[in-house]
C-alpha cells in the first residue's frame, strides 16, 4: 500500500554539544506533492535532511521515509547536499555514471545531461566549476536513480537566473511526474512559486505550515517567513 | 552488502586517487626512490639488502592504507561526498569494504612492482609457503590496522588536520615505527615489518601476527564508533 506521506517527523529532537538543535519537530511531506522547508540559517533544515537520510539518529522522536525508517529507502531516494558533494577531481560524466550504477534502474545519463544543461561540463574536473554548474551537477546525481521521493537542499543556491529557471522546471517536472519533492530553500520566490505546501521552521521547531495559497493570503510568503521566524522585527 | 556496488567504489576510490599527485608520491614515488636508493647506497649504511625489500613493502602498505586513505577520507567528509554516498543504496558497510578493497588492490600493485624492480635489481627472497602466507597475512592484518587508524582521524578531525596529523604520523612511522629497522613488534608498524622481512628470509611471525590482529581489532572498533560522516 502507498503511504500517504514520503516523509514523517513527529517530536524528532537532536542535540549537539549541549545545544539543542531540533526542538520536538514535526512536518510531513506527502506522497506526489513538493513540499518546502523554510528557514533562516541554523534553523535545523539540514539537520533534519540528515535524520531523514538516516546520517543522524535523533534522541527523540520519530522519522519515517516512504514508510519506513531512515535509510531503507535508499534506492528510491535522491540526495542534492547542501555542500559540494563530489570528489574534487571527479569529472561530471564520470560521477553520474558511477552514481546510475549504484541503483537498480537508473536513468539514462545522457537525458540528464540534455536536461540540465550539463554537456559542455562533462569532461571539466567537478573543482573547476563555478558553484552553480557544481549545483547543476549535484542536481543531477540526484537524479539519476530515478527516485520516488527528492531531497533538494537549496538547490539553486549559486546559480545564475538561466540555470535556476532550468531547474525549476526540471523541480516542475519532477512534481508533474508524481515524484514527492522536500526542497530547502532561502529564496521565497522559489518556494512561492514550486511548492505546494510550506512548512516554515525556526530554532529547530516548526513556527507555521501551510498551503502557499493559505500562507500568502495577507502577506507575501516573505512577510510570513519574517513574522514567524527569529528575524522578525 | 552488495558485491558489484562495493567493486564499483573502489574502482572510483582507486581512480580519485590515482589522479592525485600527493597520493602518487605516497604510493609510488617515495616506496620506490627508497628501495632504489637502499639497494644502491644502504649497505654502507648497514642496511641488510636481503630483507630490505621487504620493509619497503611495509612501508608502501603504510603509505596506502593509513595516509592516503586517512587524507582522501578527510576531504570526502569534508565535501560532503560521504554524506551524499550513505543516500544512495551504497550502504556504509559497502563504502567501508570498497575503501578497503581499493586499499588492498593498491597494495598488490604496489608489492608486486617494488617486488620487481627488487628481482631485477638482484634481491632474492627465501619463498617458503609459511613465509608468503604469513606475509599475506601480515599486509591484510596490517591494512585493516592501518586503515582503522586513518578513518580515526579523518572521521574525527577536521579535513586540515588531518592532512597535517596524517602526513607527521606518516613520516614518524617511517623514521621511527620499526617498518625499516627491526623494534620489538609492537607497534603495528613495526609487527608489520617484522613479518615481512621474516617472511623475506622464509620464516613466519606468529608474534607480529598475533600483535598486527590485536592492533586490527582494535582500531577498527575505535573507528566504528568515533567515526563521524559529516563535519
Amino acid at each position: 500500500m502507498t503511504p500517504r506521506y514520503a516523509l514523517e517527523l513527529d517530536g524528532v529532537s537532536v542535540w549537539f554539544g549541549g545545544r539543542r538543535v531540533l526542538d520536538g519537530l514535526s512536518w510531513t511531506a506527502r506522497v506526489g506533492e513538493l513540499t518546502a522547508l523554510l528557514g533562516p540559517n541554523g534553523a535545523g533544515k539540514t539537520t533534519a535532511l540528515r535524520c531523514v537520510t538516516g546520517l543522524l539518529q535523533p534522541e527523540s522522536g520519530r522519522v519515517r521515509v516512504m514508510g519506513g525508517s531512515p535509510g531503507d529507502a535508499n534506492e528510491r531516494i535522491g540526495l542534492m547536499p547542501q555542500s559540494v558533494g563530489a570528489w574534487s577531481a571527479v569529472r561530471p560524466g564520470e560521477l553520474l555514471r558511477y552514481l546510475a550504477g549504484l541503483y537498480p534502474d537508473p536513468m539514462p545519463v545522457g537525458d540528464l545531461v540534455d536536461a540540465l544543461g550539463l554537456a559542455p561540463l562533462l569532461n571539466r574536473p567537478y573543482r573547476r566549476l563555478s558553484g552553480g554548474e557544481q549545483q547543476a551537477v549535484n542536481l543531477a546525481g540526484a537524479l539519476v536513480g530515478r527516485p520516488e521521493l527528492v531531497l533538494l537542499d537549496e538547490p539553486t543556491a549559486g546559480m545564475d537566473p538561466h540555470a535556476r529557471r532550468r531547474t525549476w522546471q526540471v523541480i516542475s517536472g519532477l512534481r508533474g511526474r508524481g515524484v514527492s519533492v522536500l526542497l530547502t530553500t532561502h529564496d521565497m520566490d522559489e518556494a512561492a512559486r514550486l511548492a505546494d505546501r510550506v512548512w516554515i521552521m525556526d530554532a529547530g521547531r516548526v513556527t507555521v505550515s501551510g498551503t502557499v495559497a493559505e500562507l500568502t493570503a495577507e502577506a507575501s510568503l516573505e512577510d510570513v517567513f519574517l513574522r514567524h521566524t527569529g528575524g522578525a522585527a | 552488502m552488495n558485491a558489484t556496488r562495493i567493486v564499483r567504489h573502489a574502482a572510483m576510490e582507486l581512480r580519485m586517487l590515482l589522479r592525485n599527485g600527493e597520493q602518487l608520491l605516497l604510493a609510488f614515488a617515495i616506496p620506490l626512490g627508497l628501495l632504489i636508493g637502499g639497494l644502491a647506497w644502504g649497505q654502507g649504511f648497514g642496511l641488510d639488502l636481503a630483507v630490505f625489500p621487504a620493509s619497503v613493502v611495509a612501508v608502501a602498505t603504510w603509505s596506502t592504507a593509513f595516509t592516503s586513505l586517512a587524507v582522501a577520507t578527510g576531504f570526502e567528509r569534508r565535501y560532503g561526498v560521504l554524506e551524499r554516498l550513505v543516500a544512495t543504496p551504497l550502504t556504509r558497510a559497502d563504502l567501508i569494504a570498497g575503501k578497503a578493497l581499493a586499499a588492498t588492490a593498491l597494495v598488490a600493485v604496489q608489492a608486486a612492482l617494488l617486488s620487481a624492480v627488487a628481482l631485477v635489481w638482484g634481491w632474492r627472497p627465501a619463498w617458503t609457503p609459511a613465509g608468503a602466507a604469513s606475509a599475506a597475512v601480515a599486509i591484510g592484518l596490517a591494512i585493516a590496522a592501518f586503515a582503522g587508524l586513518g578513518l580515526l582521524l579523518a572521521g574525527t578531525l577536521k579535513a586540515e588536520v588531518t592532512l597535517a596529523l596524517a602526513n607527521l604520523v606518516y613520516l614518524a612511522g617511517l623514521a621511527l615505527g620499526g617498518l625499516i629497522a627491526d623494534q620489538p613488534p609492537w607497534l603495528p608498524t613495526a609487527a608489520l615489518g617484522s613479518a615481512l622481512r621474516a617472511a623475506s628470509a622464509g620464516a613466519g611471525a606468529p608474534l607480529a601476527l598475533l600483535v598486527l590482529a590485536a592492533w586490527a581489532v582494535t582500531l577498527t572498533l575505535i573507528a566504528r564508533k568515533a567515526f563521524r560522516w559529516t563535519s
